[in-house]
């Protein structure tokens, strides 16, 4: 299945001109290349090839160069791994941050305190805003607009376009902020660190927070329900893979659920799964250990299985949008992503209402041999760091498993579907903007999600 | 949307690129975007900028700005491209101006090499040493800092839309 195929002396046409034109059933073997899908942070291709009408190979390549952070953590301090490790990817780097360093705590032996918890959970409510918003204002209102990015969108005050994009600032903003005042930056954050805090959050800039967040809320609403009125859908019944907590809407605890209701927890969620060395991607895929088949991972997974534990302000209000829930509509992946920023809006309205800083200093023990998992939900979908330390503390063995990876082989079989049910019907332009979208839909990790598509075509 | 700024003149043509790197700057400057879109608006043609935009043009940039370090071959061409076809060119954060941390593998041994290592070496195009950009091609002015120093970043920016003559020196200075 996993093959390269003799694409490497065929020559690509100038075709350009003629990219309007329907793909007929008289032209229906070939090969479509899309180079350049540029970025799961990084860049990304797309190759088609095509016979008789049906796909013959599909290829969704990751071209990202690797750059081994987790050999060269090897002989490293535990204490220096997760800031350098949050460095794997800017916009995810909270969550990278996070799972590394529940990881080594897990290998240390330390537990943190509950003051801790709350703060890493507010840190990750201002993560999803920011990030939430950023996919699906910057990448996604256009493809609903069908414009070519938030840069056509009419400088008219009251044009709803214009209206939604000045939300988003707003809601980044909000976001923003508060990744500052908890955990001193949006990106590559220094307060956190194995068993707690460096520097706590000053608790007198609470009060603004809530107002800002208030202030946002209806913003927010507008926007989960412009995404709910987009009836773009398309569906292959997918399997979905999240975190799911008893206590809480889960993004940085509970255990690892997928939709067979197979339940396992954290420590084995490697089980779970099978690697697929994939020979044209620099990225691994994943596929399940049990029954060798793709899955979901992202907002609509996480949806699917935990939506009565969303915040109770949140289901008062967006009731009729939950029912929608659960979905195998890739493009709900979107509508569950605005849904998730309320969510986090009323989560963190909630823990800043009630949270009375008190100074306490990070856990610290002496090194010790261990090794420790820690998983999360990304923006994007779970994942997975493991972390393996000598007696002196220092790193001996890391391994990390992004969200992106574990939807590769998932993104390959959605575009198949796609395209053989749509090659021959229709045009090239269609395919093109309609591929874009369904890989725009897994939020496939900032600049990846837009620049799409130089897309060539080569006669077999 | 006019290609004039208010003042009559050209807008700026820029670029954004992003090689290897965690694009943690691309970050910052889509948050920045937040207080000084409709500014930046006025003065500033978005010509090549991938996180927002898919019809994008390479030819006549007046600046690029240029994120990560190079990896690759591949890479170092599209870079020289980007630097034939700018005016100026910006490295923007560690990995741009460094090389580090994307150059961690410089540092490896022999026997850090491991077998899933070298079949990514052998498998891609994968150059033998990860480079700063001005390993490659000229740099005009450097924005340290992983992430980009954001004040540093604005200054930049400045300067050249000064250079341009889209804002008054005396005004921004």
């Amino acid at each position: 299945m996993w093959r390269l195929i003799a694409g490497k002396n065929q020559k690509p046409l100038d075709c350009h001109a003629s990219l309007a034109v329907p793909w007929n059933n008289k032209m229906h073997s070939g090969n479509i290349t899309i180079e350049n899908i540029t970025k799961v942070e990084g860049s990304a291709g797309l190759e088609v090839t095509v016979e008789n009408g049906q796909v013959k190979d599909l290829k969704f390549k990751i071209q990202d160069y690797r750059r081994f952070y987790t050999d060269a953590v090897k002989g490293k301090p535990f204490i220096s791994v997760p800031l350098f490790l949050s460095r794997i990817c800017g916009t995810c780097s909270v969550a990278h941050l996070f799972a590394s360093i529940k990881a080594i705590e897990k290998t240390q032996g330390i537990e943190v305190s509950e003051q801790t918890k709350i703060l890493r959970r507010l840190a990750y409510d201002a993560l999803m805003i920011r990030d939430h918003a950023l996919h699906l204002y910057f990448f996604v209102l256009p493809d609903v607009l069908g414009i070519d990015s938030i840069l056509d969108i009419p400088e008219d005050h009251d044009n709803p376009a214009h209206i939604l994009l000045h939300d988003s600032f707003d809601i980044k903003k909000v976001g923003s902020k508060i990744s500052e005042a908890i955990i001193g930056a949006v990106v590559h954050a220094p307060y956190p660190t194995p068993g707690g805090f460096i520097k706590l959050p000053d608790d007198s800039i609470f009060p603004e927070l809530i107002e800002d967040l208030e202030k946002i809320r209806p913003q927010v609403i507008r926007g989960i329900k412009f995404f709910a009125n987009w009836k773009e859908e398309f569906i292959r019944n997918s399997d979905y893979l999240a975190l799911s907590s008893n206590e809480r809407y889960a993004f940085l605890e509970g255990d690892v659920v997928n939709s067979s209701g197979r339940r396992v927890g954290e420590d084995n969620f490697y089980d779970f799964l099978r690697s697929v060395v994939i020979p044209y991607s620099q990225a691994e895929g994943y596929v399940f250990s049990d029954v060798h088949e793709d899955y979901f991972v992202g907002s609509l997974a996480r949806l699917n299985f935990n939506k009565d534990k969303l915040n109770e302000f949140t289901k008062r209000d967006i009731a009729k949008y939950l029912d929608l829930f659960p979905s195998d509509n890739i493009h709900h992946n979107d509508l569950a992503q605005a849904i998730e920023i309320l969510h986090c809006v009323d989560d963190a309205i909630d823990i800043l209402k009630n949270l009375k800083i008190k100074d306490e200093k990070p856990i610290r023990k002496a090194p010790q041999k261990g090794r420790g998992v820690g998983v999360v939900e990304a923006p994007r979908g779970i994942l997975y760091h493991m972390a393996e330390t000598d007696e002196k503390g220092m790193i001996v063995d890391y391994d990390v498993i992004v969200p992106t990876s574990q939807n590769q082989i998932n993104i390959e079989n959605d575009l198949k579907k796609y395209f053989n049910e749509n090659i021959g019907t229709k045009s090239r332009e269609e395919l093109k903007f309609d591929a874009e979208k369904i890989i725009r839909a897994y939020d496939p990790c900032m600049s990846c999600a837009t620049n799409f598509l130089k897309m060539e075509w080569i006669d077999s | 949307m006019s290609d004039k700024a208010p003042n009559g003149k050209k807008k700026m043509a820029v670029g954004w690129f992003s090689f290897t790197c965690c694009e943690d700057s691309t970050v910052l400057f889509t948050e920045l975007l937040n207080e000084n879109y409709d500014e930046w608006r006025k003065l500033v043609n978005f010509q090549h900028v991938k996180a927002l935009k898919t019809d994008n043009k390479l030819e006549g940039l007046d600046v690029a700005f240029v994120e990560g370090a190079i990896s690759a071959p591949s890479q170092e061409k599209e870079l020289k491209e980007i630097r034939a076809n700018a005016k100026y060119l910006v490295a923007i954060g560690s990995c741009a101006s460094t090389g580090l941390p994307s150059a961690s593998r410089n540092e490896f041994s022999e026997d850090d090499k491991t077998d899933r290592i070298r079949w990514y070496f052998e498998t891609f195009d994968y150059g033998e040493k990860v480079k700063r950009l001005d390993e490659v091609v000229k740099v005009d002015d450097y924005v340290k800092g992983c992430p980009m120093n954001v004040d540093v970043f604005l200054g930049v920016l400045t300067k050249y839309l000064q250079k341009f003559g889209l804002v008054d020196k005396d005004v921004t200075s």
